[in-house]
């Protein structure tokens, strides 16, 4: 009997049955649909972070200065003021996969005024041009400052759109003084609005300012733990402030005397931003600037990092992680739910199995062999499955749909999910139809016939 | 060669430790274009010798041969599609597939016919296996809105289809009254005449009267007409 044949009959006979046939089915409709609909979510929310992670710059990375240790006793992040200016310049200079380099100085206390209006910040940072780059930060109005600009300690600063709303009531501030802490500062530009990223911080409040300016006007000099402490008697010229009374050297403790000299180093940086050529370099970028941030500490091989990279990629990796954590813990919700169906199937089709005992027998009587009334019975679960599939991708399209429209969540859908659905229903059709068919295709003919 | 040759059949039933046996040593030969009427009370065994006949059952011990080939002991699949092409089946109660059309409950067996026919050739088959037994006007109908007559025809189309050379008909005017027995019976003697053979099972003297051999049954043996040419009493 050939498989189209035995197709039609199987929609013929499940026809015949409207109302058990579409019960049946539902148990599969309701497991695709939610198969469906969380896959959807899912890769919609993957997409969102890759979407943020793009916005924060893709490609990008930071470098923090490591945890110092002294005695046994960790200082905690930023304990350890070990990075320079100079430091950036290597890092372009020398690291081939790097493209762009901006150092950073953040201030989180700050105070932005504006006439009569107020306030701070969340993100407050002395940059390099280059950094609009890094992150992707595209001008709205204006202009972003300049290198001449940072190298004259230029009080000039661009702004986001949360700020020009919070202190300046919306009106474009271009061109506007205002003061950060005791300094006036000039707005010569407005960044183009990014919105709340994934974590729900708004990336839209910030001032960035040229990170020389940061330095000398707003955050002084660097204070770390007192083992940190840096001086600003520059002994190079490249270094860019005076001196103001700072012991030159820092004091020691004993491990420090014991086992390493340590040169002074002078004018530290909150941390360096970075970005790879190309976002599949970031790998690669990484290693190239370890190697050389170590080799310029003249960290020897025992000595752990005194810095930190972390990069997008890193945070895309910790978001995906639970967001995928999540979706697969709801996925398998769905899928026992489709087993559910499943034994649904089963129990119907056992049903079928018993009420057509006589037309297997006639069947059986007219020539149709054993495999013939297995394949009868498992086509028409498999159709019924499939059926129910197509039907559970609809719904489940549509739920997504739905959620996108009045939740608002991210969804996206994914031609993988579909046939992966289809798959998955013409399993369960053939799992769990295999046990009734074999089932009818045992009986005796002759039993089967005197069945009443 | 003779179309069927039972060589010492005996078929046993397991009942608790036991077995009882309702084939004891059936030996017959049925030729060609032969008309037999099983004959026999309830128990005898005459329907058991039926299955086995009709491929529907195996013997326990003895050879069947049918057209030279040992069925007895053969694969189902070769059983099966002997059941298709050779032999064909009318039941007591019809056995028709309900909320199908006469058609193609007559077309049916074709699907399990290797080397499958077009659907048109299939249908073109099922209206003259129709026509033949004269209802090739109720091709649409559904068994339910078919009389007790009619639904046997459409049976013996069925038995038809595949123009097999043997027939089997277990209590064929079982289910039916009288008048209608009259013309299913002529129906089968009109299909003798065209050379298929023709086995009857029933416990009517009136019916078996048609046929031109009977052969009686009693206690799983064959106690009359066990040799061609009527009634060897």
């Amino acid at each position: 009997m050939n498989t189209f044949d035995t197709i039609i009959m199987a929609l013929v006979s499940l026809k015949r049955n409207p109302t058990r046939t579409m019960l049946t089915m539902l148990g599969i409709i309701i497991g695709i649909g939610a198969v469906i609909t969380m896959m959807e979510i899912g890769a919609g929310s993957s997409t969102a972070i890759r979407t943020t992670i793009e916005r924060m710059g893709a490609g990008s990375g930071i470098i923090y200065p490591g945890v110092r240790r002294v005695a046994g006793i960790k200082g905690g992040t930023n304990s350890w003021a070990s990075l320079l200016p100079a430091d950036a310049e290597a890092i372009l200079r020398e690291c081939p996969s790097v493209a762009l380099v901006s150092p950073v100085v953040r201030s989180s206390t700050a105070q932005a005024i504006f006439g009569s209006e107020n306030w701070i910040p969340n993100q407050m940072y002395g940059v390099a041009p280059s950094f609009f780059a890094i992150r992707d930060w595209e001008i709205a109005e204006g202009r972003a400052f300049t290198e001449a600009e940072v190298n004259r300690n230029s009080r000039v600063c661009v702004v986001g759109s949360t700020v020009v709303k919070e202190l300046f009531g919306g009106i474009s501030p271009l061109d506007c003084e205002m003061r950060i802490n005791n300094s006036t500062f000039r707005v010569i530009g407005i960044l183009k609005s990014k919105g709340a990223n994934m974590m729900g911080t708004d990336e839209d409040d910030i001032i960035l300012i040229p990170w020389t300016t940061m330095r000398m006007r707003i955050t002084g000099l660097r204070s770390g733990s007192p083992t940190s402490t840096t001086s600003t008697l520059s002994t190079r010229p490249g270094d860019r402030y005076p001196v103001s009374g700072v012991a030159f050297y820092p004091e020691q403790d004993s491990s420090m005397t014991s086992d390493k000299l340590v040169i002074p180093k002078f004018t530290y940086i909150d941390q360096i931003a970075f970005a790879a050529s190309s976002p599949a370099k970031i790998d690669q970028a990484q290693q190239e600037i370890a190697a050389l941030l170590r080799e310029r500490h003249k960290l020897v091989a025992a000595q752990d990092d005194d810095f930190r990279i972390r990069s997008a990629s890193d945070f895309m990796k910790m978001m995906n992680k639970t967001s995928t954590l999540m979706n697969n813990l709801l996925l398998g919700v769905a899928l026992l739910s489709l087993v559910v169906g499943g034994v649904g199937i089963m129990n119907i089709m056992l049903v079928s199995v018993t009420e057509r005992t006589r037309e297997i027998g006639l069947r059986m009587a007219v020539g149709a062999r054993s495999r013939d009334i297995l394949k009868q019975f498992l086509i028409e679960s498999v159709v019924m499955c499939l059926l129910g599939g197509i039907i559970g991708i609809f719904c489940g399209h549509g739920t997504a749909l739905l959620i996108e429209a009045h939740l608002h969540w991210p969804i996206e859908s994914s031609p993988g999910a579909v046939v992966a659905a289809f798959a998955v229903s013409a399993s369960i059709g053939i799992i769990f139809g295999f046990y009734p068919a074999w089932k009818a295709s045992q009986l005796d003919p002759i039993e089967a016939l005197r069945y009443e | 060669m003779a179309l069927i040759e039972l060589h010492n059949i005996v078929k046993n039933y397991p009942l608790g430790d036991e077995f009882i046996s309702v084939l004891k040593n059936v030996s017959l030969t049925i030729e060609r274009g032969e008309y037999v009427a099983l004959m026999g009370a309830s128990g005898s065994g005459k329907s058991t010798l039926m299955n086995i006949l009709g491929c529907l059952d195996r013997p326990s011990a003895g050879d069947y041969l049918f057209d030279g080939q040992e069925l007895g002991r053969a694969d189902g699949d070769i059983r099966a599609g002997v059941r298709n092409r050779q032999i064909g089946f009318v039941f007591q109660s019809f056995n028709l597939l309900p909320r199908t059309t006469a058609l193609e409950n007559v077309i049916m067996p074709l699907s399990y016919t290797a080397g499958s026919l077009s659907h048109a050739e299939r249908r073109r088959r099922g209206l003259a296996a129709l026509e033949a037994v004269g209802i090739a006007d109720r091709a649409g109908h559904h068994p339910s809105q078919l009389s007790g007559g009619q639904q046997q025809r459409v049976a013996i189309a069925r038995a038809l289809i595949n123009r097999p050379p043997v027939i089997f008909a277990d209590e064929p005017t079982g289910n039916l009254d009288s008048h209608t027995s009259v013309e299913v019976m002529n129906m089968f003697e009109k299909l003798n005449a065209e050379g298929i053979t023709v086995i009857l099972v029933t416990h009517s003297q009136a019916i078996a009267r048609y046929a031109k051999r009977t052969i009686c049954m009693s206690d799983g043996q064959i106690v009359s007409g066990l040799f061609e040419g009527g009634i060897a009493q």
